[in-house]
C-alpha cells in the first residue's frame, strides 16, 4: 500500500508537472511591491502584467500561454537573491524579469548568471548590472547615456556656460555628471562651477551662492527628486533664474509637491512620456488606463517593453532552451517598443532614444526625443 | 563692491542662518548637561518631532488664523510645536531617565542612545520613511534690498532666514532672562553648581530637571519649525545629522555653558558654509569634526567653558 502510494507520488508528480509545463511557459518576475521603493516596483509590475496579458490574449507564444510568477522582495536587501533562487529552482522559470533598483538587480543577477537563466531588468541604469555576465540584459539606457543626452540638449539650446551640482553619495549622479561634463567640454562648452552635495542634505544655499556667482546659463543637477526639489526651491530664492537640467532621478511623487513652481522651465531626460503623441504611446496609455485607471509612468513602460522583448525572443528562437533563448534576446534589433526603438548592443545594454521633458503647469510636458 | 565680496557676504548670511539653527539645538544639549551631567542623545530626534508637530498642527492652526500662509499662523505653529516638544521632552525624561537617576552616567548615556533609536524607528513606522512636504506656513521669498544700497542690493536674504535670526535672537534673550532672573533659573544654576547642596537647600531637583528638559526641547521644537520653513521636506531621520552637528557645536563652545552653545552653533554654521563655498563640499563634515578634535586637544573645556576638576 505504502509502496503504491510512494510510486504514485514519485512517478505521478513529474508527470503532473510535465503536463502543466506543456501548456504554460513560466516567466519569473521579482519586484518591490511593498516597502520604500514600492511606487517604482508597482509601476513596473503593472506594465509587465499588462504585456503578458496582451501576449496571452493574442494566442501566447509557441502555442502556449505565458505564466507570470511574481514575487515581492519588499524593497529589502537580501530578498532578491532568495526569491530569484526560488523562482529558478522551484518554479522552473525560463527567464526572469526585474528589478527597477540597480542595487536589487545586482543581487539577483549573479544567481541568474550561475543558473544560466536569462534576466532582463526593465529600469536598472547602473552600468555594472549587465557586466555581471552574458545572461543579464536591460531594456533601459545606462547612466552615461543620459549625461551625454543632456549635454547634447544643452548645446542645442545654445548654452555655453553651465554649472554642475552632483550628489557625491550616488554613483548614478556622479556618473551622469561625469559624462555630461565630458561631452559638453569636448564640444566647446564651459563648466563654470562644479559643485557637490550629499544625499540627505537639506541646506544647499552655500553651493547655490557659489553657483550664482559664476553666472551660468543653466545648472545641471543629476540628483534624485528629494534633494532636487529643495535645491530648486532654494535656487529660486537666491535669485538663480536660469533653467535647471536633470535626469530620470527627478521623477518622484514629492518633486512638485515640495518644489512648487520653482522647477518651471527646467528640463530633464527620461525613458518615456505619456504625453508623447505617437500612436504607439497613445495606444499604450489608453490600454494601461483601461486596466489600472491611472496614467502609466516610465517604469510601467519599461516593464511592458521588457516582457515583450522576452516574448519576441521566445517566438523567434522557437524554444525555451535557456542558451538559445539568451542568444535570441541578445539578437534583439530595432524592437519597436513603447520607450522607443530598442537594439541590444554587445554589452547587452539597450541602445535607444531618450525623451526630454519640461516642467510647467504643475506637471511634465514632452519636449523632444533625442536619438543615441 | 567686487563680486567676490558679495559672494563672501552671502555665504556669511547662509552660514549664520544655518548656525542659528545649530545654536538653538546645541542649547538643549548644554542645558541638560548643566543639570544632569549627561548628553541627551535623543535631543536631535526631538528636533525632528518638532517638525512633525508642525506638519500635523499647521493646517488647523492656519485655518484658525484666517487660512493660507500668514505671520500669525506661523507664530501659532511655532508656539504650539514648542509646547508639544516641551511636553515630549518632559515625558522622555520622566519615563526613561528619571528611573535611572543616581545610576552611573554611562547607563543613562546608553539609554539616551536607545531613546534616540526608538524615536527614529517609531517615527518611520508612524510617519512613514518617505520625506513629506511641510506645509507653507509663511511664504518664504527673497526680500527686496533697495537699489540705493548699491552693490549690496544683489545680496539675498529670505523671509525664512530673517525669521531664523529674529526668533533665535528673541529665544536667546528669553533664555538668558529665565536662567539669570527667575527663581527656577536660579535653581537650575544651583543644581548645575552642586546638586547635593542644591537639594539640601530645598531645591526640588525633579521639578527643576523636568523644567530644564522642557526648555531645551522647546528650543529644539522651534528649530524644527524654522528649518522646515526654509527646507520644506521633512523625514523621521532629519534629526540625526543636525543633532550631531549641534552636539559638536555645544562641545565646541564648552558644554554646559549657555553662551558657549550659541557661539559654537553659529561658528559651525559659518564654517560649514565657507567650506562648501570655497573648499569642497565633500570635506564639509570632515572639517567640522576635525575642528572639534583640534579644540578638544587645545582647550578641552571648549571655547567658553571653564575647566572642571574631576571630583574624587
Amino acid at each position: 500500500m505504502i509502496r503504491q502510494l510512494l510510486l504514485t507520488v514519485f512517478l505521478g508528480w513529474p508527470a503532473f508537472e510535465l503536463l502543466q509545463a506543456q501548456d504554460e511557459i513560466p516567466v519569473g518576475e521579482y519586484a518591490s511591491l511593498t516597502g520604500g521603493s514600492a511606487s517604482f516596483g508597482q509601476s513596473a509590475h503593472k506594465g509587465t502584467e499588462l504585456a503578458i496579458a496582451e501576449i496571452n490574449a493574442n494566442g501566447g507564444v509557441l502555442g502556449k500561454k505565458l505564466k507570470l510568477i511574481t514575487e515581492d522582495d519588499q524593497s529589502q536587501a537580501g530578498q532578491p537573491a532568495t526569491i530569484v533562487r526560488k523562482l529558478i529552482s522551484q518554479d522552473k522559470v525560463v527567464a526572469v524579469l526585474g528589478e527597477v533598483a540597480s542595487s536589487k538587480s545586482l543581487e539577483a543577477a549573479p544567481i541568474c548568471q550561475q543558473n544560466k537563466i536569462p534576466m532582463i531588468t526593465p529600469a536598472s541604469t547602473n552600468p555594472k548590472v549587465t557586466e555581471v555576465g552574458d545572461y543579464i540584459f536591460r531594456v533601459c539606457f545606462i547612466d552615461p547615456f543620459q549625461g551625454t543626452v543632456m549635454a547634447k540638449f544643452a548645446r542645442s539650446k545654445g548654452w555655453k556656460k553651465i554649472a554642475v551640482l552632483t550628489d557625491v553619495k550616488q554613483d548614478y549622479s556622479v556618473g551622469l555628471g561625469e559624462f555630461f561634463v565630458k561631452d559638453f567640454t569636448a564640444n566647446g562648452g564651459e563648466i563654470v562651477r562644479d559643485q557637490k552635495y550629499s544625499t540627505g542634505d537639506k541646506d544647499f544655499k552655500p553651493q547655490l551662492t557659489s553657483i550664482k556667482a559664476a553666472k551660468p546659463e543653466a545648472v545641471f543637477i543629476p540628483g534624485y527628486y528629494a534633494e532636487v526639489a529643495l535645491i530648486a526651491k532654494q535656487a529660486r530664492l537666491l535669485g538663480i533664474k536660469v533653467p535647471l537640467l536633470g535626469g530620470d532621478g527627478w521623477v518622484g511623487d514629492s518633486l512638485l509637491k515640495v518644489a512648487g513652481n520653482s522647477l518651471d522651465g527646467s528640463f530633464f531626460s527620461c525613458h518615456f512620456s505619456a504625453d508623447d503623441q505617437s500612436p504607439k504611446t497613445r495606444d499604450f496609455v489608453a490600454k494601461f488606463k483601461a486596466k489600472y485607471g491611472e496614467i502609466p509612468d516610465d517604469m510601467a513602460a519599461l516593464g511592458y517593453d521588457s516582457a515583450l522583448i522576452l516574448a519576441e525572443a521566445i517566438k523567434r528562437t522557437g524554444t525555451t532552451d535557456p542558451e538559445k533563448l539568451r542568444d535570441a534576446i541578445a539578437a534583439t534589433k530595432d524592437h519597436d517598443g513603447i520607450t522607443g526603438k530598442i537594439t541590444l548592443d554587445s554589452a547587452r545594454n539597450a541602445s535607444k532614444p531618450a525623451v526630454i521633458l519640461t516642467v510647467g503647469n504643475g506637471g511634465f510636458q514632452f519636449v523632444e526625443t533625442v536619438a543615441p | 563692491m567686487p563680486d567676490q565680496l558679495i559672494e563672501f557676504l552671502q555665504q556669511l548670511i547662509n552660514g549664520l542662518a544655518q548656525g542659528s539653527i545649530y545654536a538653538l539645538i546645541a542649547l538643549g544639549y548644554t542645558l541638560v548637561f548643566g543639570v544632569l551631567r549627561f548628553i541627551n542623545f535623543a535631543h536631535g530626534d526631538v528636533f525632528m518631532l518638532g517638525a512633525f508637530a508642525g506638519l500635523y498642527t499647521a493646517p488647523k492652526l492656519l485655518a484658525l488664523c484666517g487660512g493660507g500662509p500668514s505671520f500669525p499662523g506661523a507664530a501659532a505653529v511655532l508656539v504650539v510645536a514648542m509646547f508639544i516638544c516641551a511636553a515630549l521632552g518632559i515625558l522622555i525624561e520622566k519615563l526613561c531617565y528619571r528611573p535611572l537617576r543616581g545610576r552611573p552616567h554611562l547607563t543613562v548615556l546608553i539609554t539616551a542612545i536607545g531613546v534616540s533609536l526608538f524615536l527614529e524607528n517609531a517615527g518611520q513606522y508612524v510617519f512613514g520613511a518617505d520625506p513629506q512636504s511641510f506645509p507653507e506656513i509663511i511664504t518664504d521669498r527673497a526680500l527686496e534690498i533697495p537699489e540705493t544700497w548699491g552693490a549690496l542690493s544683489s545680496l539675498t536674504i529670505t523671509v525664512g532666514q530673517l525669521l531664523v535670526f529674529g526668533v533665535t535672537f528673541f529665544l536667546l534673550l528669553g533664555l538668558r532672562a529665565i536662567v539669570l532672573h527667575t527663581r527656577t533659573g536660579m535653581a537650575m544654576r544651583a543644581l548645575s553648581f552642586n546638586p547635593v547642596a542644591a537639594s539640601l537647600m530645598g531645591v526640588n531637583t525633579d521639578v527643576v530637571i523636568s523644567f530644564t528638559f522642557g526648555l531645551g526641547s522647546a528650543l529644539a521644537g522651534a528649530a524644527g519649525i524654522l528649518t522646515s520653513i526654509q527646507q520644506p521636506s521633512i523625514d523621521p531621520l532629519m534629526g540625526v545629522n543636525i543633532g550631531l552637528k549641534a552636539f559638536v557645536a555645544a562641545v565646541l563652545g564648552g558644554i554646559g555653558n549657555i553662551p558657549g552653545a550659541a557661539l559654537g552653533g553659529i561658528l559651525i554654521g559659518v564654517l560649514e558654509a565657507l567650506v562648501v563655498g570655497y573648499i569642497n563640499p565633500t570635506y564639509r563634515d570632515a572639517i567640522v569634526f576635525a575642528v572639534l578634535i583640534l579644540i578638544l586637544l587645545i582647550k578641552p573645556s571648549g571655547l567658553l567653558g571653564k575647566p572642571e576638576r574631576e571630583k574624587v
